[in-house]
């Protein structure tokens, strides 16, 4: 792999770009409790980037310091060269970045589709009055909308369920239906936090292809936490491994597959 | 009729009918396809351009006249154009299923050596590429969804779009040339080769012209006064005789419009919102929806299921008689039209049958409940028998003689004939020509004068004239004791109760009949779901006491019926197992079609039907199953083998006197 300011080329012959975001020197504190002790890394253009580590690493706490909802006590957040000062979720999400949750956060008594259509609520310009008249500029707002919105339904092939309210749909397709709704907001950086908790095997697969192909078609830079490490190696670029809010490797898959402190981390090891 | 054919006599192939509709029907609507949850709409005279620009494609990466051009994908327009566009430079479309593992495309592929394939996604590719390794016949892949295929090595790649735009830019190149090959299509050239699914042994490949293929579109499609004004949804798979014919053959023959449905998931709702006029589906369609509303019936409100409780027991008495034209009083009359009002319209509506006016089951026999049911609801439901091989139909049920226990009167042009054996034998305009490269094939199923046997065994009915069907022939055998086996006939009983998904009837040879279960996972787990029987697999719910009681009694009315057909009394089931497992197609266990390959099962099971001649209570086995990505796995489990009472013939005498 060749490391440049410029980027990489990878295995399968993807070309990553420059730093999109960089994380310098990051320590967040929740009172006495250190969450996450001095880390440093970055998310270049294009890739898949994967942050694992065992429970209680610092994994979400993380993600939420990269989405903007924890302010680190230390340390820089640079984003597209310039150092990001403490921001509200909207602005973050007018930067770019879009993100799901492990714990799925959909409206659950509204169908897929108007869940999906939250997304592009960023897109929308026309006030409540020219929506509640909705002829005109809300109309025209609202087919070019959703639109795009079909794209992503037909992208993450849930047409059965659009019109379904998501809270008679199981739950890998709740996942789904998450990553439609962030996808909707045509991120830059997208954030997605355990896709695969809890799903079986099938539905791994499916979520993985989907991650690979989202990348693939739109050019999205992905961040992911995750810890099924078989399909963190499978799909992702490059790793970080956290431990105990600390970060103890970062390389590519195959790099950190060997590091001894990620296998003591996982395996466990006697500290005598 | 008159409206639509007009001009359409002489017309010797597929491309001169789309070019007929084109320029008669140019803003006619000819295809639909639900996509980003718009329908979008060409009209013939678009098709005809999209098709053309295909052909000029395919000019250009080099198709002659003669190559196979294989298309793998679901029910879309650019498939059904690339058939025809393949038919345009002279080659011909060989659809094939696109379920199928990559081992049993390949052995298809390279049967017909298709030099070029149409696939309609990634999985298709995907497939084609590992075919590829080992056969290097094929020249060219071409793509409909291009999604996930930029890594790909176009070398010998092209999205169908991509190849649709070189063809149109480079036309002044190409166009002689396919006008010269378009003019060059005779009557008796091949139109489309169909390989048969195969109960038994390899599938075969089944040539039919242009006459075939247009002489029974036309004759279909006066026999049940189609027009151009038609609509029909085209799901089922488009390897498959029925579907070429319909969604091609009567389409262009009449110039209706075919509607594709968005994905295999949406077809319930596409269904409800095109309202075919025109409609084709094996009865396992019509039981799912009957199923459905069932339950949903049971979940409804006191008013509302009293309602309909009441008025289906009025339709039941006189729907079908009303849809037959035959005499009804006023009063049962009126009943019916209030009964329309509040209950059978806006259940029809809801099925997707508001407009329904003509339409057909086959592949399979249909519950006389299930038949009955939707044709009391005023649905002119009918039945047909047919073969690839015939170029679909044998035989159909004319309107005002329809039956649950025919397939009805030999179609028009066709010849019927039964052998000494009971086997049916037919000729037609519509008989095949051949089996691709297969001259042995060919000559034991098509006789020097153009009779073709059918394999399977069947009466003509006296008085009516109408042709009932007994079981394959081939299946048709004998018990120890000398008295006839026909299995079919057990298993349509067993596979009538909604409960009950699959058969398979054992006992040729044999002094008694067992049998193979698979129960119908969304009827039998809604029935746990409300008797609070909790279970947390599809193997658990089939070894659940309970069931197997159910399952048990349904056997057990089966064996009366039986017994009293003094005929066939020999074949009541006098043991069963509930399989851990649906039969599949992806196991082999059944062909595409959903049609139960006997010898195979019979094999792979043979421990489970040694255990039910045995006498053993129980049986543990272990079953290799194939995942949907090729991957193969194996379950295991303990089967409870249960002893079903019959009623012996000479009892059954007692009883009856």
């Amino acid at each position: 792999m060749l490391d440049s300011a410029e980027g990489y080329v990878t295995e399968d012959g993807r070309k990553i770009g420059g730093v999109v975001m960089e994380m310098k020197n990051i320590t967040l504190r929740f009172g006495g409790v250190v969450a996450i002790k001095d880390i440093s890394f970055d998310i270049r253009e294009g890739e898949i980037r994967a942050i694992i580590g065992p429970n209680g690493a610092g994994k979400s706490s993380m993600l939420n310091v990269i989405s903007g909802f924890y302010v680190p006590q230390e340390g820089e957040v640079w984003f597209h060269g310039s150092k990001r000062p403490p921001m509200r979720p909207y602005e973050v999400a007018q930067q770019g970045i879009a993100r799901t949750f492990q714990n799925i956060a959909l409206f659950e008594g509204m169908s897929v589709l108007d869940n999906v259509m939250t997304g592009r609520l960023g897109y929308m310009k026309t006030n409540i009055f020219q929506q509640a008249l909705w002829k005109g500029k809300a109309e025209a707002e609202e087919v070019e909308n959703r639109e795009a919105v079909e794209k992503i339904i037909d992208f993450l092939e849930i047409q059965h369920i659009r019109k379904t309210p998501v809270s008679r749909l199981p739950y890998g397709l709740k996942k789904r239906v998450e990553l439609a709704r962030a996808l909707a907001a045509e991120p830059r950086l997208l954030l997605l936090d355990e896709p695969m908790a809890g799903m079986n095997v099938e539905e791994k697969e499916d979520m993985s292809r989907f991650i690979l192909d989202v990348n693939d078609e739109f050019g999205t830079t992905i961040a992911l936490i995750e810890h099924d490490m078989g399909v963190v190696m499978d799909l992702s670029d490059r790793v970080v491994v956290m431990d105990y809010g600390r970060k103890i490797g970062d390389g590519t898959p195959h790099e950190v597959r060997n590091n001894q402190e990620v296998i003591d981390a996982y395996l466990g090891v006697s500290h005598d | 009729m008159a409206q639509t054919q007009s001009g359409a006599e002489g017309m010797q192939s597929l491309p001169a009918l789309l070019h007929r509709n084109a320029t008669q029907l140019g803003d006619a609507p000819a295809y639909r396809e639900k996509d980003f949850g718009i329908w979008q709409c060409w009209s013939w005279a678009e098709t005809a351009a999209e098709i053309r620009s295909i052909a000029l494609g395919f000019l250009e990466i080099g198709v002659e006249k003669g190559d196979h051009i294989a298309v793998i994908g679901r029910n879309r327009p650019a498939h059904y154009w690339s058939m025809v566009a393949a038919q345009m430079v002279g080659a011909v479309p060989v659809p094939l299923y696109q379920d199928a593992v990559a081992e049993e495309m390949a052995y298809v592929l390279e049967h017909c050596g298709a030099k070029f394939v149409v696939c309609g996604d990634q999985e298709q590719v995907d497939k084609v590429i590992e075919i590829q390794e080992n056969l290097h016949q094929i020249k060219h892949i071409l793509y409909t969804e291009k999604r996930g295929m930029r890594k790909y090595d176009h070398s010998q790649m092209n999205a169908l779009d991509d190849i649709k735009a070189e063809g149109s830019a480079g036309h002044q190149r190409f166009d002689a040339e396919l006008e010269k090959r378009i003019a060059a299509i005779a009557y008796d050239d091949t139109c489309v080769m169909l390989y048969t699914s195969g109960t038994t042994g390899k599938p075969k490949g089944v040539v039919l012209s242009n006459r075939n293929v247009i002489e029974s579109a036309k004759n279909s499609a006066e026999f049940d006064n189609l027009t151009r004004n038609e609509d029909i949804l085209s799901y089922l798979p488009m390897a498959w005789v029925g579907d070429f014919i319909f969604s091609i053959g009567q389409a262009y023959w009449c110039g209706f419009c075919v509607n594709c449905p968005e994905s295999a998931d949406t077809m319930m709702t596409d269904l409800r919102e095109i309202g075919p006029t025109y409609f084709f589906a094996p009865p396992r369609v019509f039981e799912t929806q009957l199923t459905n509303v069932m339950i949903r019936m049971e979940d409804a409100g006191k008013l509302k299921r009293n309602m309909f409780h009441h008025f289906m027991a009025h339709a039941k008495k006189v729907g079908g008689l009303l849809l037959d034209g035959k005499p009804v009083g006023f009063g049962d009359r009126l009943k019916y039209a209030l009964g329309n009002l509040l209950v059978y319209g806006p259940l029809k509506d809801t099925l997707g049958y508001g407009r329904f006016r003509v339409g057909y089951t086959a592949g399979e026999a249909i519950g006389p409940e299930i038949f009955d049911f939707y044709r009391s609801l005023g649905i002119n439901l009918k039945q047909l028998y047919g073969q690839t091989e015939a170029t679909v139909f044998i035989t159909v049920q004319p309107d005002g003689e329809v039956r649950a226990d025919t397939v009805g009167v030999p179609a028009p042009d066709v010849e019927l004939k039964i052998d000494d054996t009971g086997e049916i034998h037919y000729r037609s305009p519509g008989v095949f020509v051949e089996y691709y490269n297969n001259p042995d094939s060919t000559a034991s199923t098509k006789d020097a004068e153009g009779w073709v046997a059918t394999g399977d065994a069947g009466f003509i009915e006296e008085g009516s004239g109408h042709l009932r069907i007994i079981d394959r022939a081939k299946d048709v055998g004998k018990m120890a004791d000398g008295s006839m086996f026909a299995p079919k006939y057990v298993e349509n009983k067993l596979k009538f109760y909604p409960d009950i998904l699959e058969v398979v009837v054992f006992g040729n040879g044999k002094d008694r009949c067992v049998a193979f279960i698979n129960i119908d996972l969304t009827a039998v787990g809604n029935w746990a779901e409300r008797n609070n029987v909790a279970y947390a697999s599809y193997q658990e719910l089939t070894a659940h006491p309970r069931v197997l009681e159910t399952i048990k009694s349904h056997v057990e009315e089966v064996n009366k019926s039986v017994a009293a057909d003094e005929m066939l009394s020999g074949c009541q089931v006098h043991r069963f197992v509930v399989l851990h497992k649906e039969l599949d197609a992806d196991d082999g266990e059944m062909t595409r079609t959903r049609k139960v390959r006997r010898g195979f099962v019979e094999e792979k099971f043979s421990d489970i039907i040694a255990a039910l001649y045995d006498g053993s209570d129980k049986v543990s086995t272990t079953t290799e199953v194939t995942y949907e990505d090729g991957r193969k796995g194996a379950i295991s489990a303990t089967l409870q083998i249960i002893d079903a009472p019959v009623v012996t013939a000479v009892q059954h005498k007692v009883a009856a006197e």
